[in-house]
């Protein structure tokens, strides 16, 4: 796993409050991890905020798994 | 009118987690007033406070983890952590655990807080100041409102019954217990999750009652000291944190299920004073009539009254309720006691009258009043009894709990023991 992807699992692990196991690359935030909305913008943040990027609206709509949100932030930093 | 009965009690109190933990070192003179470590003090007037004993969970501590999901008490302030345990606690001790759709739709929750999530508030200040509006959570809000201590409860526990909330400064909790009882009595909800949490000790909450001139200041030393209700040394209220929910049933309701009965609650009061928005009227009308109404409302009149809980926050206002009560019970003075039990868990707030409720509760269940403590010298000579230093074994059938707001806002309960008449 990349650094990028250990860091998006940690924080996903620390803000949601799940088993690190259930952090898998193809798990939704939503439907596999127990999110809800709010949860969900306040993870976008937290990328932010971890990684320095910024996730316009439109493009955390598309983040819905953790893989997703790993995919956006390498091609952010790339 | 329907009847209304207590049917269960919970708090988190600074004496202890648990209703019954609090009650026997209340009874026992013990004082929760200590100095604040938690966070910088030295510039503040007042550096002293009845904090909840932080723990494990053993020994009466509070561990909020035991109450709430560590990545959920991340979204909310500590009232509404306060609120969830109190509310868990009364509804266990009722054995009310509400499961068809009926049974859901007639429980409601009532839990109010003078002030709310005043310490989130301030740092969501300060990430919109230093980090732009982007950096504020979407929990922010959420977890500040007041009303949400009582959403809170009801999605954990299914109660889709009237969802409601009070904001009335120190009168809070016996407002959130008087209407809600009306709300039983009315026919709108059968049972009522009811009372009032609190979590205000922080450093803006300090500074700013503070600067009312609210605030014990010159005890800081000598922390146990400090809340000296009717005392002469008494210089202001010390600050405590923490809930008390009490469960509140239709008499019928509650009978058909065999449930245990701590007291009826038999008269609401309610007045303004229409004065200032901290001082109490020095006529003390305000506080004169809420009494007299809940008593109306209760049927009694003052010869019945056998124990009060003060308002009684350690402030000069004290001598201004109990000129009120002197007026109130006339002739019958010499058979009261009346108590302030802020004297051993300070000032909860909008959680006070609530849990000062509760204690009224228990006064009735075990025929004692609790103490005044550190009342060295009375600043006034009156007969009622104050109890000074040490609880008093004494038959007690009706007790009346004062609850006095920033507002003008006045709130007085009357319990009686309930007999099976």
């Amino acid at each position: 796993m990349s650094d990028i992807a250990e860091r998006v699992k940690k924080i996903v692990i620390d803000h949601l409050g799940v088993d690190a196991e259930k952090v898998s690359e193809g798990a939704s935030f939503i439907d596999d991890l127990g999110a809800d909305s709010l949860d969900t913008v306040e993870l976008v943040m937290a990328f932010e905020e971890e990684f320095g990027v910024e996730i316009p609206d439109d493009a955390a709509d598309s983040i819905l798994t953790v893989g997703d949100a790993v995919k956006f932030i390498e091609k952010a930093q790339a | 009118m329907r009847r209304v009965v207590i049917t269960g009690t919970g708090m988190v109190s600074p004496l202890g987690c648990g209703t019954e933990a609090t009650w026997a070192r209340l009874l026992a003179g013990q004082n929760a007033a200590r100095k604040v470590t938690e966070f910088e003090v030295e510039d503040l007037p007042a550096k002293i406070a009845c904090r909840i004993p932080f723990g494990d969970g053993t020994d009466a501590t509070f561990n909020a983890d035991d109450w709430m999901e560590p990545k959920e008490q991340r979204k909310v302030d500590p009232f509404i952590v306060y609120a969830m345990a109190a509310a868990d606690m009364a509804l266990a001790d009722a054995g009310w655990k509400p499961e068809s759709n009926e049974d859901q739709i007639a429980t409601g929750v009532l839990i109010g807080s003078g002030i709310g999530g005043l310490e989130g508030i301030v740092e969501g200040g300060y990430t919109l100041r230093d980090k732009g509006p982007r950096r504020i959570s979407p929990f922010f809000i959420p977890g500040r409102l007041i009303n949400l201590a009582s959403g809170q409860v009801s999605i954990r526990h299914k109660l889709r019954g009237p969802n409601h909330s009070v904001v009335t400064a120190c009168s809070t909790g016996a407002h959130a217990i008087g209407d809600a009882s009306r709300l039983i009595a009315l026919g709108d909800a059968d049972v009522m999750v009811a009372g009032g949490a609190e979590s205000p000790i922080c450093r803006i909450s300090l500074a700013g009652f503070a600067a009312c001139k609210a605030l014990s200041t010159q005890h800081n030393d000598n922390p146990e000291k400090a809340s000296r209700p009717y005392d002469v040394d008494r210089d202001g209220f010390v600050m405590g944190e923490g809930a008390g929910v009490v469960i509140l049933e239709e008499l019928e309701h509650a009978k058909a299920r065999g449930a245990k009965i701590y007291a009826e609650v038999v008269g609401y009061g309610l007045s303004g004073d229409a004065f200032h928005i901290t001082a109490p009227s020095e006529d003390g009308d305000g506080a004169y009539r809420c009494m007299q109404m809940a008593l109306k409302r209760a049927g009694l009149t003052a010869a019945d009254v056998d124990y009060i809980n003060a308002h009684g926050t350690s402030t000069m206002a004290d001598t201004i309720e109990l000129a009120a009560v002197e007026r109130l019970v006339g002739e019958h003075a010499s058979k009261i006691s009346m108590s302030s039990t802020k004297s051993a868990i300070g000032h909860l707030l909008g959680a006070a009258g609530a849990v000062e409720a509760i204690f009224s509760a228990l006064a009735i269940r075990d025929n004692i009043a609790p103490p005044t403590l550190n009342l060295d010298n009375p600043s006034i000579e009156t007969k009622i009894d104050l109890v000074p230093h040490v609880a008093r074994k004494r038959e007690i059938n009706v007790a009346l709990s004062n609850s006095f707001g920033f507002g003008g806002t006045n709130a007085s309960l009357v319990l009686r023991r309930y007999t099976g008449a």
